[in-house]
C-alpha cells in the first residue's frame, strides 16, 4: 500500500528531474552559442584586416594607416614585469594557507586580508600606483609603475587559485610521503607542488589573461601615451599597452580610421589572450605525461 | 627521488659502515633547514599581500579624509547634486548607482552561471564538460575593454532598437556586459567547488532513492555551498570594482538611474573619467579618493556579509 503513494511521489520526482536536467543542458547551449558568437564578432571583424605593419608600426595622430607597435610592446613587457614580482610570492602566499596555517584567529585574520585584497577594484589599484608612484616617488606615469601596481592586482587572485589547487590535492598522497620520510617541506615539492600543478597554472593563466587586457590600472599609473619608439625597454617611459590604446582610439583620438584601428586592436587583444593561455598550458601537457607514466 | 638514495646507500654499505649514516645527517641538515627557509618564506608571502591591504588603506585613507575640510560629511553621502565645477561634492548618486548596477547584476548572473556549473560538474558527460571548460576560460580571456568595445557597438544600437529609448546606455547595458563577465569567474570556481564535494555524499543520496536532481540540490549544493559562495563573492567584486567595461556603456552623466536606460554613472566610472583631468591638492581629487576609499569599504563590508552568511549556511548542513 505504502508503495502507491511512494511510486506517485517518485513518478513526480523523476519527471522533474528529467525537466530540470534538459533545462540545464538548454542553458549550457545558450551560453556556449553567445560565447562563440561574441568571440566571431571580434575576430571576424578585427582579424581580416591585419598586417605585419599593422602590428610593428608606429600610431598616427592625424592621417590614417597608423600602427600599434609600441602598444602591443608595451604590454607584454608590463605583463612580464608584473608576472615576475607576483608569481613567486602569489604562489607563495597560496602554498601558506593551504599548508601551513593553523586553524587559529591569526589565520582567520589572514583570510580576511587575501579575501579583502582580492575585493579590492582594479582602479583602486591604480590610484594606489598613482599615489606611490607620481606623488611620493615623483617619477609620473611608467612602465615601472603600471608594472608594480598590476603585480598588487594579481597578488590575492594567485593566492587563491594556488590555495584552491593545493587543497584539491587528496590527503592521501601526503600522508603516504610523510610515512616515507619527507620534511613538510619536501611533501610539498616532491608530492603537492606536482599534483596542484594543474590548478596553478590554469589559475596563472586566468591571472596572465585579465592581466594582458587590464586596463583601468595602466591609464592610472603607466599613462595614455608612449615614448614614440620602437623597443623601448626603458622602465621609466610612459607605458600605454593595446587595451588602454582601445579606449585611447574610442574616446579621444581624431583620426578618421578610428573603428578600423578599434577593431583590429580588439581583435589583436583577445588574439594574444588566447595565445598566453595556449602556451602556458604546454608545459602542463608535459608535466601530466611524466605523472602518468 | 628516493631511487638515487637507495642505490647510493648499497654502494657504500659495501665498504665502510657509518659512511651512509654521515651522509643520511648532512642529508637531513639540508632537509631540514630548506623546511625551515621555505616555511618562512612561505610566511613571508601571506604577510607581504597583508602589507600591500595596508597600503592600498593607508595611501587611499589619507587622502581620502581630506576631504571633509573642505566637504561636509552629510552632504557628500546624502547629497544627489555632484557638480564640482561650483563646489559641490554629493556622492549618493554614484553609491545609491553602483548598489543598483551590482544588484541587477547578480540577479541575472547567478542563476545562469551556477546552473552551468551543475551542467558541467553534475549532469554532462565527461567529454562535455572537457569541451565546455576551455570554453569559458575563452571567455575569460576576453579583457574587459574589449566587453566595453563590444557594448558600445554591438550592444547599444540593439538595445536602442529594442526600447526606442534615446542612446540605450544606462544601468541595463552595463548589467548585461557585467554579467557576461562574471558569469565564467562565478562558474568556473563554482565547478571547482562541486566537484570537490566527496563522491561517497552523492552515492549515499544515490543509495537512497534520490534522483539526479535531488542529489544536486539537497546534498551536492549544500555540500559546495562555501566554494559556490567564495565564488560569488570573486564575480561580485568583479563587477563592483569593473571600470573600463561600464564606463563605456553607461552614459558618464552623474545623475541617479531612475530607469533602465537613464544614462548614469557609478563610482569607478565617474573616479576614472576625472581623475586625470584635477589637481593633487583639490577638494575634487580628495572627493574622488573617498569615493574609491568608499568603494573599498563596501566590498569589505560584502565580504564580511558573506563570509558570516556561509559560515552560517555551513553550521546547518
Amino acid at each position: 500500500m505504502n508503495r502507491f503513494s511512494a511510486s506517485r511521489k517518485q513518478i513526480r520526482a523523476l519527471r522533474l528531474d528529467r525537466i530540470a536536467t534538459a533545462c540545464f543542458y538548454g542553458l549550457g547551449a545558450l551560453v556556449l552559442l553567445l560565447i562563440f558568437w561574441l568571440l566571431f564578432t571580434i575576430l571576424g571583424k578585427g582579424l581580416p584586416g591585419i598586417t605585419l605593419s599593422f602590428l610593428t608600426k608606429l600610431p598616427e595622430e592625424i592621417d590614417p594607416g597608423g600602427g600599434i607597435g609600441p602598444m602591443l610592446f608595451n604590454s607584454f613587457y608590463v605583463l612580464i614585469l608584473s608576472l615576475i614580482i607576483s608569481i613567486p610570492i602569489g604562489v607563495g602566499a597560496g602554498i601558506y594557507m593551504a599548508e601551513y596555517a593553523p586553524k587559529n584567529r591569526f589565520t582567520e585574520v589572514l583570510r580576511i586580508c587575501v579575501e579583502s585584497l582580492s575585493s579590492v577594484p582594479s582602479i583602486v589599484f591604480g590610484l594606489l600606483g598613482l599615489a606611490i608612484f607620481a606623488e611620493l616617488l615623483g617619477i609620473g606615469l611608467t612602465i615601472l609603475g603600471g608594472a608594480v601596481s598590476l603585480a598588487f592586482l594579481n597578488l590575492p587572485m594567485l593566492a587563491r587559485v594556488t590555495e584552491e589547487a593545493v587543497r584539491a590535492v587528496p590527503d592521501d598522497l601526503r600522508n603516504a610521503s610523510y610515512a616515507l620520510g619527507a620534511t613538510k617541506f619536501e611533501v610539498i615539492r616532491s608530492v603537492v607542488l606536482p599534483v596542484a600543478m594543474d590548478g596553478i597554472v590554469t589559475g596563472i593563466c586566468l591571472v596572465a589573461g585579465r592581466a594582458f587586457g587590464e586596463s583601468a590600472v595602466i591609464i592610472l599609473t603607466a599613462g595614455l601615451s608612449t615614448s614614440g619608439e620602437m623597443w623601448d625597454f626603458n622602465l621609466f617611459s610612459p607605458g600605454e599597452t593595446l587595451a588602454v590604446h582601445l579606449w585611447y582610439v574610442n574616446s579621444e583620438a581624431i583620426v578618421e580610421d578610428a573603428r578600423q584601428i578599434a577593431d583590429k586592436s580588439a581583435a589583436v587583444l583577445v588574439f594574444v589572450v588566447l595565445l598566453i593561455n595556449l602556451l602556458f598550458r604546454v608545459p602542463l601537457w608535459f608535466n601530466n605525461r611524466k605523472l602518468k607514466r | 627521488m628516493s631511487m638515487p638514495v637507495h642505490q647510493a646507500g648499497n654502494l657504500e654499505g659495501a665498504d665502510s659502515a657509518p659512511m651512509p649514516n654521515r651522509r643520511r645527517t648532512r642529508r637531513f641538515n639540508k632537509a631540514f633547514f630548506l623546511n625551515k627557509l621555505f616555511k618562512n618564506y612561505f610566511l613571508f608571502s601571506i604577510l607581504t599581500l597583508c602589507a600591500v591591504l595596508a597600503l592600498v588603506i593607508f595611501f587611499i585613507g589619507r587622502t581620502a579624509i581630506l576631504v571633509f575640510g573642505d566637504v561636509s560629511p552629510a552632504e557628500f553621502f546624502f547629497s544627489l547634486d555632484w557638480t564640482p565645477e561650483e563646489g559641490r561634492f554629493g556622492a549618493a548618486l554614484f553609491i545609491l548607482n553602483t548598489l543598483s548596477l551590482t544588484l541587477l547584476t547578480l540577479i541575472m548572473a547567478v542563476p545562469i552561471s551556477v546552473g552551468l556549473a551543475i551542467l558541467m560538474a553534475e549532469i554532462a558527460p565527461k567529454w562535455m564538460k572537457k569541451a565546455i571548460r576551455p570554453v569559458l576560460d575563452l571567455l575569460v580571456g576576453i579583457p574587459s575593454i574589449v566587453y566595453g568595445y563590444l557594448g558600445l557597438t554591438v550592444l547599444l544600437p540593439f538595445l536602442r532598437e529594442l526600447s526606442g529609448e534615446g542612446l540605450g546606455d544606462g544601468l541595463l547595458a552595463a548589467a548585461i556586459v557585467l554579467t557576461i563577465m562574471i558569469l565564467p569567474t562565478i562558474s568556473r570556481i563554482s565547478d571547482d567547488a562541486i566537484g570537490a564535494v566527496p563522491k561517497k555524499y552523492r552515492e549515499a543520496a544515490y543509495a537512497l532513492g534520490s534522483t539526479r536532481l535531488q542529489v544536486i540540490f539537497r546534498v551536492v549544493l549544500p555540500a559546495a555551498g562555501r566554494g559556490i559562495v567564495a565564488a560569488v563573492i570573486l564575480g561580485m567584486t568583479r563587477a563592483i570594482g569593473e571600470t573600463m567595461a561600464v564606463v563605456m556603456v553607461i552614459g558618464n552623466t552623474p545623475q541617479l538611474a531612475k530607469t533602465l536606460f537613464t544614462p548614469s554613472s557609478v563610482l569607478t566610472s565617474n573616479i576614472v573619467m576625472q581623475i586625470s583631468n584635477v589637481e593633487f591638492d583639490s577638494a575634487w581629487n580628495y572627493a574622488l579618493h573617498m569615493m574609491a576609499f568608499l568603494l573599498l569599504l563596501i566590498s569589505f563590508a560584502l565580504i564580511l556579509v558573506i563570509r558570516y552568511l556561509g559560515r552560517k549556511g555551513g553550521a546547518e548542513s
